[in-house]
């Protein structure tokens, strides 16, 4: 359908508009981050960049506990995967291809974990965890990661398994493979694909999340739980590299999965 | 086809059910029993304590003005920007993936990007001070300009957030039926009242659910308020991380959870009421 040519002009002026939007800010922390001490200072502000440097990102990630942060970040953010699509996507294949009594009340379950507020989990798991060892590691701050990663992968696993012919497994068993070669060899390397996308949209939930994160570690700090911390008593141009290293891998991830976003949503929002 | 073993599906679900009752449900039951213990016995003296702070107020107040402004300001958005995308054929692909970069970027980063924008010698006041508008730097995100914090926030919030709203919209509005809205053009009706008469009422269940996501987490709102202004814009989560986490007492920041908790349900309920689909609705 092709619009008469003003209002396409309106249009794609709308749309770079909204685009300039999205884009700027990130534009701005980014020149905040590689500007430096002095930059953060100059007045009056160019948009344009100038005599921008490593140094200030190299320092920043030099400061004591920076590196561990970042390191903590990965674990936490990979561990989550791990889990998430561990646990997530046998439930996600079991409501696309088996009826069963409960389903309901898990698919509730799994439904009403996205309808509480993180505090109210974050709160009484420091004192189980600091009982049970816990309290502090990259490992705790999954699992409750994992609480908010897991329904999601269960939803979108579902969609993934129901639209993948149940057919096919049936041959497979006609030709001799027990249930699951049958999904190893040919239900799997279909899914695959799909499962990455889910595995990268747990990554960044655990990547990104603040409240949780805060609340169970001290030392061994995530990136987020590390900045917040800091955020008061560091100086402008740190919080701007801090903020600007927790944003790149957000952009590649949501470039990579952009394809399953719309399809991921549309179940996940059921 | 065999009749199934019927132990499989339960087999399957058995390690998420046994993890989310472990982290999930429990932890649930902790907090609200956490609220309503202090020294022996039940006792509301959390809540007394939480009412009684200076904050309390303040932050209920805001929370819930953060809310009434974003939400309904990210649907209209959202909407809008649908709309606009599902009118292009060509580029489609690169300006979603531009619009929705916001959803994989964490509050507290997107507050510190606004801070690069709006801190006291940033770039709206290197702008304003080009345009002739202001002297020199000027603070917007002090004690003293709560109602210039607010915006901060509410703009740091719409950039963030928005994007979760399209995505949710534009996987609706991949489900509605192209025939609908071709049939009401061959009968005459006008762009306008196809958008209400038609793909509004049929985008209910996805505007539901973008509603119910957006104002439980609006409700949570926390590390975009302490990157943009400290503590000098109390809301709800940030009273409970500061009594768990400076005041170390776990009974009054439990309290706050619980608050929260008790408006997210009550609000979705108003949704999933207003908002409900009848089965013949349906396309």
């Amino acid at each position: 359908m092709a619009l008469p040519s003003a209002r396409r002009l309106l249009l794609w002026t709308g749309l770079a508009v909204l685009i300039a939007w999205v884009l700027v800010p990130i534009y701005l922390v980014a020149l905040g981050a590689f500007g430096g001490r002095l930059g953060v200072f100059r007045w009056p502000k160019s948009i344009w960049p100038s005599d921008l440097s490593f140094a200030a990102m190299s320092q920043f990630l030099a400061i004591e506990g920076v590196f561990n942060a970042l390191v903590n970040s990965l674990i936490a953010a990979g561990l989550t995967v791990v889990f998430s699509i561990a646990l997530g996507a046998p439930a996600g294949y079991a409501l696309a291809r088996y009826t069963f009594r409960g389903q309901n009340a898990y698919r509730l379950l799994v439904l009403l974990t996205r309808a509480f507020p993180l505090a109210i989990l974050a709160l009484p798991l420091t004192v189980s965890f600091i009982r049970i060892g816990l309290y502090d590691t990259p490992f705790g701050v999954s699992l409750i990661h994992t609480v908010l990663a897991l329904p999601f992968a269960a939803l979108v696993t579902q969609s993934l398994f129901m639209g993948i012919p149940r057919e096919y497994e049936e041959a497979a068993w006609v030709f001799g493979c027990t249930r699951f070669q049958a999904f190893m060899k040919v239900v799997l390397p279909l899914a695959l694909p799909g499962l990455a996308a889910t595995a990268i949209f747990a990554f960044v939930i655990s990547w990104n999340e603040v409240f949780a994160a805060s609340i169970l570690t001290v030392r061994e700090r995530t990136l987020t739980a590390y900045l917040l911390r800091i955020l008061a008593e560091s100086p402008l141009h740190y919080r701007f590299a801090g903020g600007f290293i927790l944003i790149i891998p957000s952009v590649l991830f949501i470039f990579a999965v952009r394809r399953y976003l719309f399809a991921v949503w549309g179940i996940a929002s059921k | 086809m065999p009749a199934r073993p019927s132990w499989i599906p339960y087999a399957l679900i058995a390690p998420s059910v046994v993890f989310l009752a472990a982290l999930f449900l429990v932890p649930l039951v902790q907090t609200i029993w956490l609220s309503f213990s202090a020294g022996e016995g039940l006792s509301l003296e959390n809540y007394r304590r939480m009412a009684g702070d200076l904050n309390f107020a303040l932050a209920v107040k805001n929370t819930f003005l953060l809310t009434l402004v974003v939400v309904p300001l990210q649907v209209v958005l959202a909407l809008g920007m649908a709309t606009m995308v599902t009118k292009l054929d060509k580029g489609r692909d690169l300006v979603l993936w531009v619009l929705t970069i916001p959803l994989g970027i964490s509050d507290l980063a997107a507050g510190l990007a606004w801070l690069a924008l709006l801190q006291n010698t940033g770039y709206l006041n290197s702008a304003l001070y080009a345009l002739g508008l202001i002297q020199g730097p000027t603070g917007w995100l002090s004690q003293e300009t709560p109602v210039a914090l607010f915006f901060a926030i509410v703009l740091a919030e719409l950039w963030r957030a928005t994007a979760i709203v399209l995505v949710i919209l534009i996987a609706g509005l991949q489900l509605i039926p192209k025939e609908f809205a071709e049939a009401a053009e061959i009968f005459g009706a006008k762009p306008w009242t196809r958008f209400t008469r038609i793909t509004l009422p049929l985008l209910k269940p996805s505007l539901q659910s973008a509603l119910i996501l957006r104002t439980v987490l609006a409700f949570e709102v926390f590390a975009v308020v302490y990157a943009l202004g400290g503590r000098n814009f109390p809301v709800l989560a940030g009273e409970a991380y500061v009594w768990q986490n400076d005041n170390q007492n776990y009974g009054v920041a439990a309290a706050y959870a619980v608050l929260i908790m008790a408006i997210s349900l009550a609000a979705t309920a108003v949704y999933l009421r207003a908002l409900r689909t009848r089965p013949e609705q349906l396309p």
